[in-house]
């Protein structure tokens, strides 16, 4: 089964994340990549630019595109990582080995996938 | 200019063999060398195909490979540089378990011996898959991949990992409760393997692979091997019944078409006879089984003409026998759907409330789609629209979800009559 975890942040609590924290959270990404791609449950992760890089298009006959973000939220999504797990307790499991599991403010979202295409696959 | 002839490898042929060969190297050297084994095969393959087309194909195919494949072994252990390993390994090679029983003439004996190993209780079902599907159907880690839309690094890793945990637990196996239950995650295995289905057509047949028809292929091979085998059997006629009915099953857009809309014209009356055949043959005198039981059900939807002819009380009967040997809730539901045939959609639909939130959750994406079904047939055309599209949020197959929007749509329309009062097709699977 494929999951998506996806990271939620919060601009401003990133900011405000002490030099320690932010190693930390560093190398736990390492470690958490390492892990599942050891136990081959690894299919891949991207981090996201600054949601202020953003730029949205508003579907319709004649599609609007505006610069910048969603404006209804202050959480956007900061990147994913995208596994293989037996089950969805195993991608609960795995997410909360995430270092942002651990940063008041931060929060993950577990997805199940539908449909999967790709070069690499 | 003129170019050597090259014939053809039997690539057919190559692929029976493998797992032959496999065991066959594992039953002189050990379980635990399975990775050792499985890449000096790889390699005795990829010897067949450079040579064959050019030297021919030899008079005894398997004792080539076989001979090419210890071959290749043993210069991977001179190979090795790593000391310690090939002390070690040097020992158990120059003791191989000489002991075991002499070759079966076939070496199907040794497939079925790798087969288990493969399916070790151990390892992860996607792992026992993946194994299964390198070292006994003799696919390439490419291969596996693409049919798994996953990336190949992850196959190969996954693989390697199975092969080192049963290097780890020695290849022994937890003592079996029953002379048969080592086959029990082996069928498990094919059966989901049969169900994953989907055909990854990229038009590139170097990496296009089929995993119904492997599981096929592997069901086969174990119920030519142990004809006697009553669920070995049961599961082979139980795919070929189910896989009879794939071209009516979509239509040319890629959409769902239930039992009851079915093209029964289309349906594959060579598989449905094999598959009857079987049952004909394994089912006297012989204990109702899981897999038997649903192969005999399949038989009865392949028999009839239509959905008014199939024979709903016999069919229920089967489900009842089926719930006592499996007290799986899925197969409840499958009752209900035949409840509602033999005695009314309200009989159905009680037996769904009695599911819903105990042996499956309310929300659950099968029951909330058969209580739609049921709904719809029972003539609360409101009710039924509102549950098909709940149930459509709860699924994860996006062919499904569109499915049960177009149901939910087709009472949505006041001006379309043609609402339908048969049932869905009901799922063989009891892994829900």
């Amino acid at each position: 089964m494929k999951y998506l975890v996806l990271m939620q942040v919060d601009p401003a609590v990133i900011e405000g994340l002490t030099e320690e924290q932010q190693q930390r959270i560093y190398d736990g990404h390492q470690a958490f990549m390492e892990e599942t791609t050891k136990s081959g449950e690894m299919l891949s992760t991207h981090a996201l630019g600054d949601p202020s890089q953003s730029t949205v298009i508003r579907g319709g006959a004649k599609p609007q595109i505006v610069d910048g973000p969603f404006a209804e939220t202050k959480e956007f999504m900061g990147g994913y990582y995208l596994l293989d797990v037996e089950s969805k307790e195993r991608a609960i499991e795995l997410a909360q080995r995430i270092p942002d599991a651990g940063i008041e403010g931060l929060a993950l979202e577990i997805r199940p996938v539908m449909f999967s295409a790709g070069a690499d696959m | 200019m003129s170019h050597p002839v090259r014939a053809a490898v039997p690539e057919d042929l190559l692929r029976t063999l493998a797992p032959q060969v496999l065991g066959g190297l594992l039953r002189r050297y050990g379980a635990t060398q399975l990775d050792l084994c499985e890449n000096a095969v790889q390699d005795a393959l990829l010897a067949a195909h450079e040579q064959w087309p050019v030297q021919g194909t030899p008079e005894d195919p398997r004792a080539w490979l076989l001979a090419t494949a210890r071959h290749r072994l043993i210069d991977q252990i001179r190979s090795d540089t790593s000391r310690r390993r090939r002390e070690q390994t040097h020992a158990q090679l120059a003791h191989p378990l000489a002991q075991g029983p002499p070759a079966p003439a076939g070496g199907g004996d040794d497939s079925l011996r790798l087969l288990e190993l493969c399916c070790h209780p151990a390892l992860t079902t996607s792992a026992q898959v993946a194994l299964t599907l390198r070292a006994v159907a003799g696919l390439t880690t490419a291969q596996i991949a693409h049919a798994y839309l996953l990336p190949e690094a992850t196959v190969a890793q996954r693989i390697s990992r199975a092969k080192a945990r049963i290097r780890d637990v020695g290849a022994t196996f937890p003592a079996p409760t029953s002379p048969e239950d080592r086959l029990e995650p082996v069928l498990s295995v094919l059966y989901l393997m049969f169900n994953e289905g989907h055909t990854a057509t990229t038009g590139d047949s170097l990496y296009d692979t089929d995993l119904t028809r492997e599981a096929i292929r592997l069901a086969r091979m174990i119920h030519a091997e142990l004809p006697g085998h009553g669920e070995a059997a049961g599961l082979l006629a139980l795919m070929l019944l189910t896989d009879a009915r794939r071209a009516a099953r979509t239509d040319s857009a890629g959409r769902m078409i239930p039992l009851d809309e079915q093209d029964r014209t289309t349906w594959n009356q060579r598989d449905i006879r094999e598959g009857i055949d079987i049952l004909r043959r394994t089912l006297p005198g012989r204990p109702p089984t899981p897999y038997l039981l649903q192969a005999a059900i399949a038989a009865l939807h392949a028999e009839a003409p239509g959905t008014e002819e199939t024979d709903w009380a016999e069919i229920l009967a089967l489900y009842k026998l089926l719930e006592q040997v499996t007290a799986n809730p899925m197969v409840t539901l499958n009752r209900a759907v035949a409840e509602a045939m033999v005695r009314g959609p309200a009989a159905g639909l009680a037996l769904v409330d009695r599911l819903a939130g105990a042996a499956l959750p309310r929300d659950h994406h099968r029951l909330l789609a058969v209580r739609a079904h049921l709904l719809e047939r029972a003539g609360d055309l409101a009710a039924a629209r509102e549950i098909y599209r709940r149930a459509a949020r709860r699924t994860l197959s996006a062919p499904e979800r569109d499915y049960l929007l177009s149901r939910a749509r087709r009472l949505a329309d006041p001006a379309d009559p043609a609402v339908s009062a048969d049932p869905a097709d009901p799922p063989a699977g009891l892994s829900g």
